[in-house]
């Protein structure tokens, strides 16, 4: 039973190894890639069902015990995410289908997406830390096909910075799990948590977490987030959709399980200093978003400022801000796939990116207007949607900690995120129409129905939030309480 | 011996930042690819270089040099490869694309 944990990675990376193969009959590919994401999504959500009766459930790779051989685990907080990324692959697979140029098409755009939700799947899933360094590197090798497929001169510009980035960021990576290596030992993560503990957090720990956190910090864009809005903003829609809906998130994750099961001994210390760069993380996104005028650039700044309130509830890291931050987390990938989605609808209708040059689109695409609102609406914490519980679970966890600065910054940077998204809205919505008589029915349609199922998801995440949240606590207590994580991995050898 | 090549690697890591802080995008790669070769190094030597015999169970002996360090840098190297071979092509059609190998050049114009 515990193989079920590794067919989230292997069932996406062998189809697009197979779709290699059918690179001319691209029908046939779009419907092995929809085919295999769905059967990903059943099965991660089985797992999710079966983690909740069952608790973690632990895969060793070939047969090695615990702390020598590889180990996948399986607990809520990776389920959860693996299930949620890969729906959140499938809607931007659903808006990808028609609005890929014919070139992607033929140039492996399908197996390069699913070699991305393996890399992603597999950072979620796995034990051990220098693996999940390769998931990573999957990861961002696909990622870097992704963003430079297509070959315009916007894209090469933009994807030589962020491959540089990242391979510099990806060898900071090797040293800082070289450091940590010759100092305990050991490379899994369960393992990892018991001999930190068991040393004590001393000095040195604490300077391999802070090379750590900006190793994190620069894939997720905490505070070194410099890269990303003109990265972000370089792929087609859907692409730049699936990046910002998952490759930061993943960062995000890697914050939450390191700090949360391996350095949580000098909380003063780190957590404080992740709390202020949150913070600076805030303000500096949403002032960027404000100042923009270009729909990509905006909706950019803005997964750095989300990325920003969810560290912000993991530094306080007590109960209800972790619970917060995940439940933000989840939502946040929903919500920046709809808004990203609808607001390539947007770019196409129009066929450029400058708000000022649009107008009056709410006559002729009624239902994209109201999926746009419902996103911005979404994106700014609006009561009966998901990212209200969201947002007041972390901030009621941070105000309960005392920590009442960073959680004014949070709230007003909501507002300028409300603000910036609905300048958007008020642009291209209201207004006189400048279209002419062929824009108005051929494009922009395909958006609707990975928009609808969005919308219905962060709609229903506000409304059942209660039944949600029993998964969301079970994660939760996992990352309170580092014990039941050891425990489940290193069954075998009592400490 | 672990000490010399502690300083190699330090010597290697100025270079490599001197480099990547170039303008010219050929010695930015030239750079990168530097500093995971000094990342390599560095990581065999504050593991210890050779403390015993080869990890084998026909080996006799007490004392075992720690594999994990190896295997590690071998997985890096062939990440690094990889990268350093994509970079290189990247540079080259940057190159013939917008005309210019120079950083300060590529910052994008309002107008696009």
């Amino acid at each position: 039973m515990s193989n079920i944990v590794i067919y989230p990675i292997l069932i996406p990376l062998l189809m697009a190894m197979v779709l290699v193969f059918f690179r001319e009959n691209i029908k046939l590919q779009q419907w092995l890639t929809g085919i295999s994401v769905l059967v990903v999504i059943a099965i991660s959500a089985f797992t999710v069902y079966h983690v909740s009766e069952q608790g973690i459930v632990v895969l060793e790779l070939g047969g090695w015990s615990a702390p020598y051989g590889i180990v996948l685990v399986g607990d809520m907080l990776a389920v959860l995410l693996v299930t949620v990324a890969s729906f959140v692959t499938l809607m931007c697979l659903l808006f990808g289908f028609n609005s890929f140029e014919m070139g992607h098409k033929r140039h492996f755009v399908y197996p390069m997406i699913l070699v991305l939700l393996s890399g992603v799947n597999g950072s979620f899933l796995t034990g051990d830390l220098f693996n999940l360094f390769v998931f990573f590197e999957v990861m961002l090798i696909a990622s870097y096909v992704l963003i430079v497929l297509g070959g315009k001169k916007i894209q090469l510009r933009e994807s030589i910075k962020y491959v540089l980035i990242n391979v510099i960021s990806s060898t900071l990576f090797v040293i800082a799990t070289g450091y940590l290596y010759s100092v305990t030992g050991t490379l899994n993560m369960a393992h990892l948590s018991e001999r930190v503990a068991m040393a004590g957090q001393d000095g040195l720990l604490t300077a391999i977490s802070f090379l750590f956190l900006t190793v994190f910090g620069l894939k997720s864009g905490l505070l070194l987030f410099f890269w990303l809005p003109g990265s972000y903003s370089a792929p087609p829609a859907p692409i730049a959709a699936l990046f910002a809906a998952l490759l930061t998130k993943v960062g995000v994750y890697t914050v939450i399980r390191v700090f949360t099961l391996i350095f949580y001994h000098d909380k003063e210390f780190t957590h404080t200093a992740m709390m202020w760069m949150a913070a600076i993380t805030m303000i500096l996104g949403a002032l960027g978003a404000v100042s923009q005028w270009e729909i990509k650039k905006i909706l950019s700044y803005n997964v750095i400022v989300s990325v920003g309130f969810i560290l912000f509830g993991v530094s306080i890291a007590t109960d209800q801000s972790l619970s917060g931050s995940l439940f933000y987390l989840i939502h946040d990938m929903l919500s920046k796939a709809l808004i990203f989605i609808t607001g390539g609808a947007i770019i196409s209708i129009f066929g450029t990116d400058k708000l000022k040059e649009f107008s009056g689109l709410i006559l002729f695409r009624p239902l994209l207007g109201w999926l746009f609102f419902i996103g911005v609406l979404a994106l700014a914490g609006v009561p009966p949607l998901g990212g209200f519980v969201g947002k007041v679970m972390i901030l009621k966890g941070a105000v309960s900690a005392g920590e009442l600065i960073v959680s004014i910054i949070g709230l007003l940077t909501s507002l300028l995120v409300l603000y910036s998204v609905m300048k958007i809205f008020i642009h291209s919505f209201w207004g006189e129409t400048l279209m002419s008589e062929g824009q108005e029915y051929s494009t922009g349609t395909n958006a609707l129905l990975p928009g609808t199922i969005l919308v219905i998801c962060i709609a229903g995440m506000g409304i059942g939030a209660e039944w949600i949240m029993t998964f969301i606590s079970q994660a939760t207590e996992v990352m309170v309480n580092p014990s039941i994580y050891i425990e489940a991995v290193l069954q075998q050898i009592s400490p | 011996m672990e000490t010399f090549i502690i300083i190699i690697s330090g010597i290697l890591y100025t270079i490599a930042v001197y480099l990547i802080l170039n303008k010219n995008f050929l010695r930015i790669i030239l750079g990168v690819t530097l500093f995971s070769h000094a990342t390599h190094l560095m990581l065999m030597a504050i593991n210890g270089l050779k403390k015993g015999n080869a990890p084998l169970l026909s080996e006799n002996g007490d004392i075992y040099t720690d594999p994990i360090p190896q295997a590690l840098i071998l997985t890096s190297i062939v990440i690094s490869f990889a990268l350093t071979a994509l970079l290189l092509v990247l540079g080259y059609r940057t190159y013939i694309e917008l005309g210019t190998d120079n950083m300060k050049k590529l910052k994008g114009e309002s107008h696009e």
